[in-house]
């Protein structure tokens, strides 16, 4: 079972740009341990979703942009966070919003930049309002390598995001 | 373009891709050792060569690849006379006069300087310009 970090796929212009949501919600136990109320220093809980899982739904957004311009033919791992910048918190009943634009794809890996929104239903007329900016580099590790194996079988990829894939409506054969 | 400004956009494009200050992006300083630059870096900066400067460059063309894994450029941890041969023809910006003096494979990374990186470009520029 791969961790997701994304809901849905909404948009995609192949090769170009990947648009993926994510509701975030109360059900979510790192929720509850992120941050936990803290009785010694009289702190009440505060449950939002932690910066990392935000990078990690950005890198799971691009990662399939840049998979899928390969033909999920490579085996897409994040390398390097470029930049990442979040302005606000993301807590239980908002709605993330992932756009990851391709800046570079290459036979040894690629490179994206990503604008994170930020939909909140305490004032949803505002809309989703940008909330930070992450920009990721991807390596096809089977290119970069020089030396080591790894499985034939492409384990980046696998059920898991085959079923977001489907149930995005995306066609995606392999 | 001048050789000032060649310089000044390379030192930004190693201070974006390595997270380095300025100063630190000295002529004589190793993109391995002194800036920290690990293998994804170096994908980085060639992305970042082609989008600053306009040019496109072949994968192994500013940093060759498969030098440590053939078995005729590499013998008892040392780059052999072919080896460094074949490293010159294919990085004519680099200065090798240093280190292949004693041409440990584990120091190959000094040749690759900022200087060697500046020189790459100027070479592409004035090849580009040629071209036209």
């Amino acid at each position: 079972m791969r961790w997701m970090w994304i809901d849905r796929i909404v948009e995609l212009e192949p090769g170009l740009r990947l648009v993926a949501v994510k509701n975030v919600s109360l059900a979510e136990e790192h929720l509850h341990d992120h941050f936990a109320a803290d009785a010694e220093h009289g702190e009440s809980a505060l449950p939002v979703m932690p910066a990392s899982l935000i990078i990690e739904g950005m890198a799971q957004t691009a990662g399939i942009l840049v998979g899928h311009t390969g033909q999920f033919k490579e085996k897409v791992i994040l390398a390097k966070i470029s930049r990442a910048e979040l302005s606000r918190d993301a807590g239980p009943g908002m709605t993330l919003r992932y756009t990851a634009t391709m800046e570079r794809f290459d036979p040894l890996g690629a490179s994206t930049s990503g604008v994170v929104e930020l939909l909140d239903f305490a004032n949803p007329r505002a809309g989703f309002v940008e909330i930070g900016r992450i920009d990721l580099m991807f390596s096809h590790i089977d290119q970069n390598m020089a030396g080591v194996e790894f499985p034939e079988h492409n384990f980046v990829f696998s059920d898991s995001f085959r079923t977001l894939l489907r149930t995005s409506g995306i066609q995606a054969d392999f | 373009m001048t050789r000032d400004e060649v310089y000044d956009k390379v030192r930004q494009v190693l201070v974006d891709a390595l997270s380095v200050d300025e100063d630190e992006v000295t002529p004589t300083a190793t993109l391995t050792t002194d800036l920290g630059a690990e293998s994804i870096d170096f994908l980085d900066i060639v992305f970042k060569l082609e989008q600053t400067f306009g040019f496109k460059i072949a994968q192994g063309e500013l940093f060759p690849e498969n030098v440590a894994q053939d078995p005729r450029y590499v013998k008892d941890g040392r780059v052999t006379a072919e080896g460094i041969a074949a490293l010159k023809e294919r990085m004519p910006h680099a200065d090798f006069s240093a280190w292949e003096k004693n041409p440990e494979i584990t120091k190959v990374g000094e040749i690759f300087t900022v200087d060697a990186v500046v020189k790459f470009v100027e070479r592409k520029l004035s090849a580009t310009a040629a071209a036209h």
